[in-house]
């Protein structure tokens, strides 16, 4: 009794979980009892989204605007005329950059016309021979961070060039280009507007979740319709996906800074401008760089969907290579995804960790050498490219641009890697298989299924309210009504299924390497470089060896999403625990702390805010993952919002589908947000 | 109309105003790009290539878009492609009326080539005795054991590709043919699924029945299609049909392809030879396997496609008012 007294919590779960039993043994399924499933109210609710986005971007507001291709005037909606003005503007910088690299005439036919193309066919922008961009990038990679940085910039760039990916990846890198600095910079303002303004954090927050949470797939045709197929609107779905975390850490960062810090700056007399971008800002980096690797992160991560709306380069190759079952060729692709990304995050937080030097004092030559060895990589890059004009006069010329598919390849070698894994495990795998899927998978998806609607309300929202507050509890029943109320509750208990399962292993997974891994500063590092990895690398590949080792079930969309829901769990674990200071780490060994009871005992308590964080993320990339699953085969909500994109009401369905997935999130974001953050107060650090 | 004459400069006049205009407005293209998409199979890409290099060898500009396939009407629907050039029927008529009907998307033909898309069975489950009797689908009363998964509960799995690709089509049908105590269908989620699931079955030995196509890459190692009842009007519930009826099989489809509405007048020429242009099966054969058996590229497999086949292509760019520019 004493223990029960003790821990309140306790007392509140059993009741909680006794309460929840009974409501599930009690209530009988019927469709017509309101206690099993509650009445599809929101029935119409797609069709009215459907209308009312439709009247948005086809009818509100026609102006006549004159259409040059027919030369006529046609009726068109204001707001779809604005949004193509941004999305013909982004076009235009991405071409430019692409043609930088690549070469081509489409700039020069933004300034002129497809006429004057046709009249004069020498007006065409050079490419710049690859040896140019291999130089450039290393002359780079020295200059910001010394030869470490250097060798990683050549060897990624080389890689490119070698295996005969430069084309793809270019044209990959020049809209990569685009939405992260985009992203960035968009990051940092909301972020310093919601940091400024507290309406404005209460305004975008929401905003934020949704945006974070809800599966691409759901605004595929709304993006189509606002802003086109091609590169722009990819680079805009792109921005659309990566600012979110830059702007939430851009806030964290800026309400951690110390008001002792505020303070020194108002007195040494700043004005506004100068307290944000010469003491907050350099105060918050540590943050606020974690953002800038997310946005990179997140902007490669994107770009196999992107190339489903236009995006042209790897993630393009990418389907086409699995659409035919060439996962050695996939692979290859994957890699170079990769190595763009490593190198464009340790080359960003290189520049942006770059201390001005205000006090040398240079010469002309110290101040321009880099201008100019990159000046001098130029010239003799283009006489190379002259050079192997000269020497490869009937087929490619290697030294310009290594053709695509004409280099060197390695995807024999993954495809013998993924074929040994095959040989090796299948059989083992297979029985694996049966069993997780008879003992395991299918009686829990029953189980979900044969929760009445109003035990899963209470069991979600007496965990809120124990966890978290009466307010918490009420937020989440309203975004589980939703649900409910919609047509799609069956599919969201199995959703919510495969990701509690997910959720749960790597959860465990993900905490356990973290914590091993975090007990040193080396193992930290790789660590963290593998959750990068994997982060990037499009899980596309990874989907189709695993649909050959476990077929089309729930375990393939399982374990595909487990190996991309532990990326989190890790990284925050390992942060979590190495940002615990050493004062404590000293203060425990005096008191002669044994290593595990230090671990067990201050570690963990500390880190446990930041670890739950990382759960939070899981829940979030599992969802994610989990919608993705719907290309191996899923009969949850994923499965509806593949569907809805040929459907001609597919735009309300899609979004009101995207909503369910969302608000599962959210309610679970809102439990552990709101715990996490209690727990940091009660340790006393925040 | 009572216009005589009688000037030889008006008469010169006349002359050339008529030489400029049917030469510069109403005949000539534009010379803003044609948009084609590239999907993400491979007679769809070098088919793709070659209506490019078509239009190229007619003097217009081409770009190629890479595009998610059920995506792609939506957008040539609102005219950011220009057209689609495979539209199969069993698995995009959907996407495809639908766009037609919100308006934007028109028909412009259809190819020479007609397409089969049935259930069926790579060779080897023949060879291996797994089901005796097929391809007749009388067979399958008797052989479902050696189609049960895990998760199948027991019964065969009939494995349909997406579920947006035919909606219910397959579960009705094997109502209709009263195999539902027998078998059981399930969605894979795209077509890379039922390719990595060919290749597992085939590794493991176990039977399996998978949606499939021809022309297509698996042609190559053998495939099998089920006979099943013939299709008549109205079999299928969406056409009118009830669960007695439903058990019919596919129909031979028709490979269509469609234009945004502006095509027949920013292009007129383009568009004429476009609605000309028409496939055999054997035609797209040959482009898919200079891919996929022969291993070249899309556009080196397009460049040689054009070039031994001048004589399919040629005729369509013929412009019927003489080569005025």
């Amino acid at each position: 009794m004493d223990y029960l007294t003790k821990h309140p919590k306790t007392v509140q779960f059993i009741i909680l979980l006794a309460v929840f039993f009974a409501l599930c043994f009690a209530v009988s399924p019927s469709e017509s009892n309101i206690l099993w499933r509650l009445p599809p109210l929101l029935k119409q609710l797609p069709y009215i989204v459907n209308d009312s986005v439709r009247y948005l971007m086809f009818d509100w507001m026609p102006i006549q605007v004159y259409d040059a291709l027919i030369d006529d005037y046609e009726e068109k909606p204001l707001f779809r005329e604005m949004t193509r003005t941004v999305s013909s503007a982004f076009l235009l910088v991405i071409n430019f950059i692409r043609e930088i690299f690549l070469g081509g005439n489409k700039t020069i036919v933004a300034f002129t016309s497809w006429d004057f193309i046709n009249e004069n066919p020498w007006a065409r922008w050079p490419a710049l021979p690859w040896t140019v961009i291999v130089g450039w990038a290393i002359l780079l990679g020295y200059k910001l961070h010394g030869k470490g940085l250097a060798v990683l910039a050549g060897v990624c760039t080389l890689y490119l060039a070698v295996f005969g990916q430069w084309k793809p990846s270019m044209e990959t890198l020049s809209f990569v280009l685009i939405a992260a600095p985009v992203s960035v910079l968009l990051g940092l303002v909301l972020g310093i507007w919601a940091f400024k303004r507290k309406y404005a954090e209460t305004l975008l927050n929401p905003l934020l979740n949704v945006a974070q949470t809800m599966p691409h797939y759901s605004y595929l045709v709304p993006v189509i319709v606002l802003f086109g197929v091609g590169d722009h609107a990819a680079a805009i779905a792109t921005i659309v996906f990566a600012t979110p975390p830059m702007v939430r850490l851009t806030l964290l960062g800026l309400q951690k800074v110390p008001a002792d810090v505020v303070d020194a700056g108002m007195m040494s007399g700043c004005t506004a401008f100068q307290l944000m971008f010469r003491v907050l800002i350099p105060t918050a980096r540590r943050d606020i760089l974690i953002g800038v690797n997310q946005v990179v992160m997140q902007c490669l991560a994107m770009t196999v969907i992107a190339s489903f709306i236009g995006a042209q380069g790897l993630g393009s190759n990418l389907m086409i290579a699995l659409n035919s079952l060439r996962v050695g060729t996939g692979i290859e692709i994957g890699v170079c995804i990769v190595l763009i990304a490593v190198a464009l995050d340790k080359m960003s937080l290189a520049w942006a960790n770059k201390q001005t030097d205000y006090f040398a004092d240079l010469s002309f030559f110290q101040r321009h050498k880099f201008a100019l060895f990159a000046a001098i990589v130029f010239v003799v890059g283009v006489i190379l490219a002259y050079i192997g004009a000269l020497v490869f006069r009937d087929g490619f010329n290697y030294l310009y641009i290594v053709p695509h598919n004409k280099g060197v390849t390695t995807a024999p070698f993954w495809q013998a890697t993924v074929d040994w894994i095959w040989d090796t495990f299948f059989y083992m795998l297979r029985t694996f298989n049966e069993f997780l899927i008879t003992s395991v998978l299918v009686p829990m998806k029953n189980m979900y299924l044969a929760m009445p609607v109003a035990a899963t309300f209470v069991l979600m929202m007496g965990i809120g309210y124990i966890l978290a507050g009466i307010r918490q509890a009420l937020i989440i029943g309203a975004f589980l009504l939703f649900i409910a109320l919609s047509e799609y509750w069956d599919r969201a208990l199995i959703t919510a299924y495969i990701a509690s399962f997910a959720v749960i292993v790597s959860a465990v997974f993900g905490i356990t390497l973290g914590s091993i891994c975090a007990q040193n500063a080396t193992a930290s590092k790789v660590i963290l470089l593998i959750c990068d990895f994997f982060q990037t690398f499009p899980s596309f590949i990874y989907l189709i060896p695993v649909i050959m080792l476990f077929g089309i079930t729930d375990t393939s969309v399982i374990i595909a999403t487990i190996v991309y829901a532990t990326i989190p769990a890790t990284r925050y674990t390992v942060e979590g625990l190495r940002s615990v200071p050493q004062v404590l780490h000293d203060a425990g060994s005096m008191l002669g702390v044994s290593r595990l009871q230090r671990w067990v005992s201050i570690e963990v308590p500390l880190a446990f805010p930041h670890i739950m964080l990382g759960i939070n993320q899981t829940v979030i990339f599992a969802l994610f993952m989990v919608i993705i699953g719907a290309f191996i085969g899923t009969t949850d909500l994923g499965q509806l919002i593949l569907k809805a994109i040929s459907d001609p009401q597919g735009t309300g369905i899609g979004l009101t589908l995207g909503l369910c997935v969302a608000f599962i999130g959210l309610a679970v974001d809102q439990i552990i947000r709101t715990w996490a953050n209690e727990r940091k107060k009660a340790l006393g650090l925040d | 109309m009572n216009i005589s004459i009688r000037k030889p400069l008006t008469t010169f006049i006349v002359a050339l105003s008529f030489v400029l205009f049917s030469g510069s407005s109403l005949a000539a293209d534009s010379s803003e790009p044609i948009k084609i998409p590239i999907k993400n199979w491979s007679s769809q890409i070098v088919m793709a290539h070659v209506i490019g290099g078509m239009f190229e060898s007619m003097g217009s500009n081409v770009e190629y878009v890479p595009v998610d396939n059920q995506a792609s009407f939506e957008a040539v629907r609102t005219g950011d492609l220009t057209l689609v050039h495979e539209v199969w029927q069993s698995t995009m008529q959907n996407a495809y009326y639908s766009a037609m009907e919100k308006g934007g998307l028109i028909d412009a033909g259809t190819h020479a080539a007609e397409t089969l898309e049935e259930m069926g069975v790579p060779n080897w489950v023949i060879d291996k005795g797994l089901c005796p009797g097929l391809p007749s689908w009388e067979a399958l009363k008797d052989c479902h054991e050696n189609f049960a998964t895990p998760d199948s509960g027991g019964k065969g799995r009939w494995l349909e590709g997406p579920q947006s690709w035919h909606g219910d089509v397959m579960p009705n049908r094997i109502k209709g043919l009263g195999l539902d105590d027998k078998w059981v269908v399930k969605f894979a989620g795209a077509a890379d699924a039922l390719w990595a699931e060919l290749k597992a079955a085939e590794k493991e030995g176990r039977g399996t029945i998978i949606f499939n196509w021809t022309p297509n890459f698996t042609d190559a190692d053998g495939f099998t299609f089920i006979e099943f009842p013939p299709y008549y009007d109205g079999c299928r519930i969406a056409d009118g049909g009830d669960l007695t009826s439903t058990g019919c099989g596919s129909p031979t489809g028709w490979l269509k392809k469609g234009v945004n509405y502006r095509f027949p007048r920013s292009h007129p020429r383009a568009y004429t030879a476009f609605t000309k242009l028409s496939f055999t099966t054997p035609q797209i054969g040959s482009m898919a396997a200079l891919v996929d058996v022969e291993g070249m590229t899309h556009q080196d497999a397009a460049t040689k496609w054009l070039a031994d086949n001048e004589d399919v292509w040629k005729p369509w760019t013929v412009s019927i008012l003489g080569d005025t520019n």
